[in-house]
């Protein structure tokens, strides 16, 4: 930038030098000037420096032979379970500390040794290599397109014209069979997205004590987490039943309930809600008792438990179920039937 | 055995006895034909630069992932039968999981150096995500995915998606909290999708989520289907480098025509062999004193419990992303449910990966050239391409915001609507901003070598001049440094000439040649490459008559 602003008189005298190597280069200044010359290495010229050198890597394989009988040792010695304090990793498994050490320089030093071998005691003289083209020259495509030529009318395939379209029609058809075999990888979706386990008089049952929820255990500002009577945690399918089932519970004064549909479907102010997000079904774990919102941890999309659970932020596309609930004859708190719609993820098929 | 060596049929000319090493040779050859193979390849000259190793990086990692992985099999059970816990880990005991997460758990604190293997295992996959991330970028901005190395571009592309899945089914395995979190996410996605959606998922999981059919489901799909279509594509892509010869920067006494380094046998035997070793020991040092998916402080997974923070791999950041900030649009008509917030967000995630595989052939379309090309570009010397790589690169990294916004709100106390606004603008106006900067820097950089070039380097010595004046030496540049600085090539934009000839005619231009000559010469128009230094301009300068 700053050689513009000078002017060609006062442009010092190298270059002239550059002048000269126009001259040599004729035409082309740019003309490639070919592979530069080797500059040896102070192990190529002194053998003092290249001893220096071999001691250097010998040193880097014998220390990881050590390296690898510490890693044995260190097996033998320390118990699996044995956790020391070292600064600044903290409280660290020693038997685990110990041998990712040892094995890591053990592997290390072969690497350093065989780098350092590799740099400064082999050649290093560059060596230019020609490339051929990757096509093919003229002759040989010719040669192989006759070839194919000569298969192709040989094999009769384009003149056996029923041959060839049985074959084709028996190739296409037999991985049907593969196909098919897919099918009973697991059952049709049917209806069973759209249902729980969730039935009119289930109890709910709270899943920290594992007894019946009453009104008076739920008080305003707590989040309870209730699964339906009968479902027990041994239960083979519990996993696949509480995915849908899991129910949070709050309590909002009656007042404070925006939705008309919710206020009804609530027990003086308690709300059911389904625990599973609309998005794509984690379970929703963090209630804000002022507001009265509840946060979905993997997504963020938040909702208005005061307002029939409407989406107030976040990817999800649609309010949380609500599941209607009342009193029984023993005062317990049970659900008034199966939620009214699909829990958890959209699909296709939800409407 | 001496007999048999000395059968008459083995007696070699001058009654010398082959050295053991070469009658091993010899007996190979004969059954297999080394010597043919070694002759093109022993000494096969692999040029330098640091950039080369990343891809070294990468096959070094899978080759651990492989060995840690074979070892960790023997002790994984890939079950979800439901165990009580009764093992050496204290706070876990008396718990429900499944024996997959058991199993685990033994595989960390019972089974010696099982923790460590575990580690090496997580460890190498991250970094074999993150290599081939860089590797393929690397082969981006300098254009080495051109002719003839199209395909082997695809190669890499396709172990890179593979990785990522090869990654995310084998984190899934351990069936601990975070990682089920992960598998229902990915089982909401697969409901979204519009008429099979449902189908796939009750495929897939046996029945309705979670069953208990995934995690072994998973175990071959993540040991033996995926890795054995990347242990073949993996050998196709080095045979492919083998084949086609390394590619390298221009410099004196390189071409088009020739490789210039060093041979196989034995510089790069030793340094790619000793890389292996640097690699394997940084990772297992890595492991011994990073901790990576402690599944002990996660817990066994269940389907109503999650815990805060829920992060995927980093490689799975990207999609996470997406499906994080997207608006939760739903389209419900007809009885059924377009569910395009968890949609577009699957299907952005397969175009946008999908335009990085589809590049070199949109370039070489638009370019039209046909020829090799094994000399690589420098970066600014390509503007428009890096400026659109770089582009691609920041939407990457801001879905990667996306993907950890509850991360970034917690760690530096910002509002987690904010963060999801800016990355929902940042995803449309980042990727403007990033090109249109990064073409300005590759402009500049390529005035300041043409500058160079005519001009000659900035030695820092002041002169004074006799009339006092102050003038800066420079110091005009070797032949080398003219030749690296003016070697590269640029393409003129395609021009689609006059469409009316000169009878007054109307030539036809076809729509689509009319797009192919505005993208060329948006890739090699006046504003987007500056001419590089002739040998006009450069004597004219130099020959000190030339006031301009």
């Amino acid at each position: 930038m700053s050689s513009q602003e000078i002017p060609e008189e006062n442009l010092p005298e190298e270059q002239g030098a550059a002048h000269d190597a126009v001259d040599k280069a004729h035409a082309d200044p740019f003309a490639d000037p070919g592979l530069p010359a080797h500059k040896p290495r102070i192990q190529d010229l002194d053998e003092r420096a290249a001893k220096r050198s071999e001691r250097t890597v010998a040193t880097m394989f014998l220390l990881s032979m050590l390296a690898t009988v510490g890693f044995i040792a260190s097996y033998v010695i320390f118990p699996v379970d044995k956790i020391v304090f070292i600064f600044p990793f903290g409280h660290v498994s020693a038997l685990n500390f110990s041998l990712g050490l040892t094995l890591g320089l053990a592997l290390f030093l072969i690497g350093a040794g065989a780098v350092h071998w590799a740099r400064t005691l082999m050649s290093d003289v560059e060596v230019a290599d020609e490339r051929h083209p990757i096509e093919a020259t003229p002759e040989v495509k010719a040669k192989v397109l006759a070839d194919f030529a000569d298969g192709a009318r040989e094999s009769a395939l384009g003149r056996r014209k029923l041959i060839r379209n049985t074959m084709f029609g028996a190739l296409a058809l037999v991985p049907l069979s593969g196909v098919v075999l897919l099918r009973d990888l697991g059952p049709l979706p049917e209806k069973k997205l759209r249902k729980t386990l969730w039935a009119k008089g289930k109890q709910l049952v709270n899943m920290n004590t594992m007894e019946p929820l009453r009104p008076e255990d739920v008080v305003v500002g707590s989040l309870t987490f209730a699964m339906p009577e009968g479902l027990e945690e041994h239960d083979e399918d519990f996993q696949t039943q509480i995915a849908k089932a899991a129910l949070m519970i709050i309590r909002i004064e009656p007042d404070d309930i925006k939705d008309k549909r919710e206020r009804e479907w609530a027990h003086e102010g308690i709300v059911a809600f389904s625990k599973i997000c609309t998005h794509v079904g984690c379970p929703i774990s963090l209630y804000e008792q002022q507001t009265h919102h509840v946060l979905c941890p993997c997504h963020q999309s938040t909702f208005d438990l005061s307002d029939g659970a409407r989406v107030i932020f976040g990817p999800a596309g649609h309010s949380l179920p609500q599941l209607r609930i009342g009193v029984n004859s023993e005062g317990n708190l049970e659900a008034l039937g199966d939620f009214e719609e699909p829990v958890g993820p959209a699909f296709w098929e939800r409407g | 055995m001496s007999t048999a060596t000395n059968t008459p049929g083995a007696a070699a000319p001058g009654n010398r006895k082959a050295p053991a090493g070469e009658r091993v040779a010899d007996w190979a050859d004969g059954r297999l034909g080394i010597y043919s193979l070694a002759k093109s390849n022993m000494r096969k000259i692999f040029p330098d630069h640091w950039s080369f190793m990343l891809g070294e990086i990468c096959l070094y990692s899978f080759i651990i992932i492989i060995l840690t992985g074979v070892y960790l099999t023997l002790f994984f059970h890939p079950s979800m039968n439901e165990v009580v816990y009764h093992g050496p880990y204290e706070p876990m005991q008396g718990i429900r999981m499944s024996e997959a997460y058991a199993s685990t758990l033994d595989i960390s604190f019972d089974v010696r150096g099982g923790l460590l293997v575990r580690q090496i295992h997580h460890w190498a996959a991250v970094i074999f995500l993150a290599g081939m991330f860089v590797h393929m970028f690397r082969v981006f901005f300098t254009g080495a995915y051109r002719k003839p190395r199209e395909i082997n571009w695809l190669f890499g592309f396709l172990l890179f998606v593979l990785g990522m899945f090869t990654g995310f089914t084998g984190y899934s395995l351990p069936d601990d909290l975070l990682s089920g979190t992960g598998v229902r996410f990915t089982q909401g996605a697969i409901l979204s999708m519009p008429v099979v959606g449902t189908y796939i998922s009750m495929f897939l999981f046996g029945g309705e989520f979670p069953g208990g059919d995934i995690i072994a489901r998973f175990y071959s799909i993540h040991i033996l289907l995926l890795p054995g279509i990347m242990l073949g594509l993996v050998v196709g892509h080095l045979i492919l480098v083998f084949y086609h010869k390394h590619t390298q920067f221009a410099g004196p006494g390189k071409t088009n025509n020739n490789v210039v380094g060093m041979p196989l046998l034995p510089v790069y035997m030793a340094k790619a062999g000793g890389f292996f070793f640097l690699v394997f020991g940084f990772i297992a040092i890595i492991a011994a004193i990073a901790s990576i998916n402690p599944i002990w402080a996660l817990g066994p997974y269940r389907p109503d419990q999650v815990s805060t923070g829920a992060q995927p791999d980093w490689y799975m950041g990207f999609a996470e992303g997406f499906v994080r900030v997207m608006p939760g649009w739903e389209i419900n008509l007809w009885g059924h449910t377009l569910v395009l917030g968890v949609l577009i967000p699957l299907v952005l995630f397969g175009v946008i990966l999908g335009l990085l595989a589809l590049w070199p052939f949109i370039e070489s379309w638009i370019t039209g050239d046909k020829r090799e090309h094994h000399i690589l570009d420098k970066p600014r010397n390509a503007p428009t391409r890096t400026a659109l790589g770089v582009a691609w690169v920041t939407i990457y990294f801001v879905m990667l915001i996306g993907g950890g916004n509850d991360i970034w709100a917690t760690h530096f106390s910002l509002s987690l609507n904010s963060i999801s606004w800016f990355v929902r603008v940042a995803f449309f106006v980042g990727p403007v901003v990033a090109f249109v900067v990064t073409r300005r820097i590759c402009l500049g950089l390529q005035r300041r070598d043409k500058e160079k070039v005519l001009h000659g380097r900035e030695s820092g010595l002041i002169k004074r001049l006799p009339h006092g004046e102050f003038v800066e030496v420079h110091e005009p540049l070797s032949p080398e440094m003219l030749h690296t600085l003016t070697a590269h090539e640029q393409y003129k934009p395609l021009e689609i000439g006059p469409t009316v000839d000169e009878n007054g005619v109307e030539r036809k231009v076809s729509r689509i040649t009319k797009v192919r000559a505005r993208l060329s010469k948006g890739l090699y128009g006046e504003s987007s490459q500056i001419p590089k230094p002739t040998a006009e301009e450069y004597k004219e300068i130099t020959s000190g008559h030339g006031h301009h």
